[in-house]
């Protein structure tokens, strides 16, 4: 059915004028459950199966979706995309120009081991009700909550230039939260990470491995322990960022501003513009020697949110240096904005959240490598320091220069020992000047590709789970605190 | 981005969905009945909604994505025991319909009793609300395209580059249970949002109306080609506590961030910044707030997630927090009576006010203008997140038009800042209020708001352009 779906789109699309055609035919599957304070707080499963058709007609782009998957609502979906590029032709400055690409023939599956909708959702319940019931056990939290989701997305791409790509991907994610409210005083304590745990391209087992239940007291703990720690000051100091943190650093403060759609304006009027301007391109200093990322969407990497084998415009998954040794040195890039750069080819992040959606650029997995450091040899290596854990919020500007991030913990390093615990921790600074400070970062070892499953871009909005390997890295002279300062 | 929350209107009646052209309010009554045919559990609720949107997008002054989407969304609630779930499809056929209907009541068995469900209820009584326009849902590509060629070809003139959308939309929804409720909402949406770009600054403007005649792209584009004119070569000064005269939009995106501390749920749970501060005095004399989905301005269905009526709640009274809203449950917990702002069950958060209505003051931003002596005149704010749920203290950038007032009058563009700011104590500090009007902007939906001059406003850090 897939394939016809698909091959009706790519027909319509040429008779009726369309100069190049691709369909996406997606079958998404998902199941989400909470608890809270001992109950059930959502429990839903859905299914949602559509057709996305995008054509070049008259030089310019037209996209449309339909979930009326007969031929007729097939051809009239294709048809109604030929005829929206045909009105985008009115405000053309030129023709749409594509960098080249192969046409391929696949079929591709994320590996997992365990199918997370195979397994009874009343198991699913306990587990999460277990952890809830462990939090709730420590005196003083006020609210416990747990989550779980799981998506199987089922995907077809087609092209007008002969492509046929089909894709299953498996993804998985967990999370607990304690809260605490005493003394006009709300904390929090998340596990294994904030805003919906961990998420990767697995299956269920990724759920046994995070072990909620055994980490669920001491969680509790920490989220009422931190009423009644030392809050943290205003200063230049150094920091330590723990790898969850540090991975949203990476996603806010490299992920997004290497967009090239972005840097080339056309996310201006909502997502923002970038400051790595195409002249910066293995000219700036992003950071410090030690300091290589990489975006990478290929299955070696690990089961990242970003990780696929093609991307949804049918470019096979890439391994691209963003910054190498310090240098700024790629762009995430479409078959367009490729194009637009004088680039010879597309390196694969084209990404759509369903098949209602036109496939825009997004991140993948984008990585930060690991350097050489023990922890233990890094926090003893450190004579005074603000060690700042799980993160509580997030913002940067709009052209990805100045930032600020709270965690939900922190301890104080002192002389080599991690020390007191600290509440309100939080950094700020201008991004190339905070990656050039890095002077110590962990190794393999101490490194977790974390899944950021809410990453929003676009209008419409389109929200798309992305990859970002990290371990705990040491910064110097960063600015902490002012966000609580008076 | 990294999302916290929907910007867009939560989904209180349960699902998401489209192609308006496609599906009447009889036909989505039809799949109901169904449904209802197939379902073996003890109560059923559905929710259907079909919807039809269109998005023009430019940037580089030309048309570089244009979309449309055809959507459908059913959505089921099955009872059985005390427990209850939900599942949902786009499917219309039998053996689609049935197993959504089998997985919701197979989800509801398969976990403990839910001790605060209530039983479903019956019909009920609605106010009648007008938001569906035919001008909007008849808009097409072409007319998009043409208004956005304009509006290039203007910010060509000028020398200047152009961004943004214009989308049109509709949707028809309805909810239906086993007791014999039947509710019924359409309504069409149309928003224009345009980005102005010089080689050093940027200039910003929004609208979102029902009715697409009420939207001027035109007249938006060229108060956003103003600002990005009248901001170039912006200065940079040193942050601190200054003045701060917010726009609607600006004021809009920071209160948006108070809707749900007003629920039943979040007090309950102790999440909220009202909890322990009910009936207190902590916003200035000037600040009345209600929810209000009857509003003319406002936009929404006259009934939350689970068919109950919504009702006008005033939220603050000159300061003080008076009331909050109720789920059916919560309001049970609570002992009080539900406000019908519930969220479509099962889940955890219970309900919140959606339709926030500020009452406004006299003042026109211009008089804000020349009565202050030394501040900023901020347009748009960007990337708000909360730092502080309880202090409610709140970061985020200014962005495309931030202004130095100096003297009573605007002296020209400043380098963006980035603020932390309690909002419990920006509404204490509110010296001017102008009038409400229906406000847009990018961290919450449109609610109506007034521009506000605030002082003692704290933008901790400056950036670089």
């Amino acid at each position: 059915m897939m394939h016809d779906c698909a091959n009706w789109a790519i027909e319509t699309a040429k008779l009726r004028g369309a100069t190049y055609a691709d369909a996406r035919v997606m079958d998404v599957r998902q199941r989400d459950i909470s608890t809270k304070n001992g109950e059930v707080g959502t429990l839903m499963e859905s299914e949602t199966l559509g057709i996305g058709i995008r054509v070049v007609a008259s030089g310019a782009w037209g996209f449309a979706s339909t979930d009326r998957l007969t031929r007729e609502g097939v051809q009239a979906c294709a048809a109604e995309a030929v005829a929206i590029a045909k009105a985008s032709a009115l405000a053309k400055r030129e023709d749409v120009a594509l960098a080249p690409e192969q046409t391929y023939v696949d079929t591709w599956q994320n590996p997992f081991l365990k199918d997370p909708f195979h397994i009874p959702v009343e198991r699913q319940i306990d587990l999460l009700l277990a952890a809830d019931k462990e939090m709730r056990r420590v005196k003083g939290v006020t609210l416990a909550e747990g989550a779980m989701s799981f998506r199987r997305i089922d995907q077809l791409f087609v092209s007008s230039t002969g492509s046929s790509i089909h894709q299953l991907k498996m993804q998985s994610g967990a999370g607990i939260v304690a809260t605490s409210f005493s003394d006009g005083e709300i904390q929090k304590r998340s596990y294994p990470n904030s805003f919906g745990g961990q998420h990767t391209l697995e299956g269920y087992e990724l759920i046994e491995s995070i072990d909620l239940v055994g980490n669920a007291q001491r969680t509790g703990e920490e989220a009422v322990a931190l009423h009644s720690a030392a809050q943290c000051p205003e200063r230049t100091s150094t920091i330590i960022l723990g790898a969850s943190q540090l991975s949203l650093q990476i996603h806010e403060s490299i992920g997004h501003p290497i967009e090239l759609d972005r840097v080339l304006g056309q996310e201006a009027n909502f997502a923002g513009m970038s400051f790595l301007t195409v002249e910066k391109l293995r000219k700036l200093k992003y950071g410090s020697e030690i300091v290589n990322v990489v975006a990478d969407a290929r299955l070696a990497h690990g089961p990242g949110l970003g990780t696929f084998a093609y991307d949804d415009e049918g470019v096979p998954a890439q391994c691209t240096p963003i910054i190498t040794n310090g240098l700024f040195t790629g762009y995430l890039s479409n078959r367009e904005t490729a194009a637009a750069i004088g680039g010879t080819r597309s390196n694969g992040t084209m990404r759509t959240e369903s098949w209602n959606r036109l496939p825009i650029i997004r991140m993948t997995n984008i990585s930060l490598n690991p350097g050489a450091w023990k922890y233990d040899e890094l926090i003893a290596d450190t004579d005074d320091a603000i060690l700042m854990e799980t993160n509580r919020s997030w913002s940067i500007d709009d052209r990805r220069y100045h930032f600020q991030f709270s965690t939900e913990i922190g301890w104080e390093i002192k002389n080599g020992k991690k020390t007191r615990m600290i509440k309100n921790p939080s950094y700020s600074g201008i991004t190339t000047e905070f990656w050039n400070s890095c002077d110590a970062i962990c190794s393999r070892e101490y490194w977790t590709l974390w899944g950021t499953p809410n990453c929003g871009k676009g209008q419409p909005m389109q929200t798309m789970g992305t990859g970002h390997g990290a371990s705990p890295a040491r910064f110097r002279n960063i600015k902490v605190g002012v966000a609580f300062a008076k | 981005m990294i999302r916290t929350r929907t910007k867009s209107r939560p989904n209180i009646t349960g699902g998401r969905a489209n192609d308006g052209a496609r599906f009447t309010s009889a036909a989505l009554e039809k799949i109901a009945e169904r449904i209802m045919k197939f379902s073996e559990a003890g109560e059923t609720e559905v929710e259907i909604s079909s919807t039809t949107d269109a998005l023009t997008r430019f940037a580089n002054n030309t048309i570089h994505q244009n979309v449309a989407e055809h959507t459908l969304h059913i959505s089921v609630r099955a009872v059985v025991d005390g427990r209850t779930a939900r599942s949902a499809t786009n499917k219309t056929d039998d053996e689609s319909l049935r197993r959504v209907t089998a997985a919701a009541t197979r989800l509801a068995k398969n976990q403990p009793e839910y001790p605060d469900l209530l039983p479903m209820f019956g019909p009920q009584k609605y106010n009648r609300v007008a938001r569906f326009f035919s001008a909007t849902a008849a808009a097409t590509p072409q007319d998009r395209a043409r208004a956005v060629t304009r509006v290039c070809q203007m910010a060509e003139k000028n020398k200047q580059t152009a961004a943004g959308i214009f989308s049109t939309g509709e949707v028809q929804s309805v909810l239906v249970n086993s007791k014999g409720l039947f509710a019924s909402y359409k309504e069409t949406d149309a928003e224009f949002s345009v980005t102005v770009l010089e080689s050093n600054s940027s200039g910003w403007a929004k609208a979102n109306s029902p009715d697409i005649r009420e939207i001027k792209p035109d007249a938006l584009a060229a108060r956003a080609s103003l600002k990005a004119a009248d901001s170039r070569s912006p200065r940079e000064l040193p942050p601190g506590h200054y003045t701060a005269i917010l726009e609607p939009s600006a004021v809009l995106d920071l209160v948006g961030f108070l809707f749900y501390d007003f629920a039943g749920t979040a007090v309950l749970d102790k999440r909220s910044c009202f909890n322990d501060r009910m009936g207190k005095k902590i916003f200035g004399d000037n600040i009345t707030l209600w929810d209000d989905v009857y509003h003319p301005l406002q936009a929404g269905a006259p009934y939350d997630g689970e068919g109950f009526p919504r009702q006008k709640v005033l939220l603050v009274d000159r300061g003080v927090p008076k009331n909050l809203v109720y789920a059916r449950a919560t309001a049970k917990k609570m002992k009080t009576k539900p406000t019908g702002h519930g969220f479509a069950l099962p889940n955890e958060y219970g309900e919140a006010p959606m339709n926030l209505v500020f009452a406004g003051g006299d003042k026109s931003v211009d008089e804000m203008i020349r009565s202050t002596e030394r501040g900023f005149l901020v347009t748009r704010l960007w990337y708000i997140r909360e730092v502080d749920p309880y202090a409610k203290i709140l970061t985020g950038m200014t962005r495309d038009g931030t202004f130095l007032v100096e003297n009573g009058r605007v002296a020209g563009g400043i380098r963006n800042f980035r603020f932390n700011q309690s909002i419990l104590e920006m509404l204490s500090n509110v010296e001017m209020l102008g009038p409400a009007v229906r406000a847009a902007g990018e961290e919450s939906f449109e609610m109506v708001v007034p521009a506000m001059k605030v002082r003692n406003f704290h933008f901790s850090e400056v950036t670089k352009f």
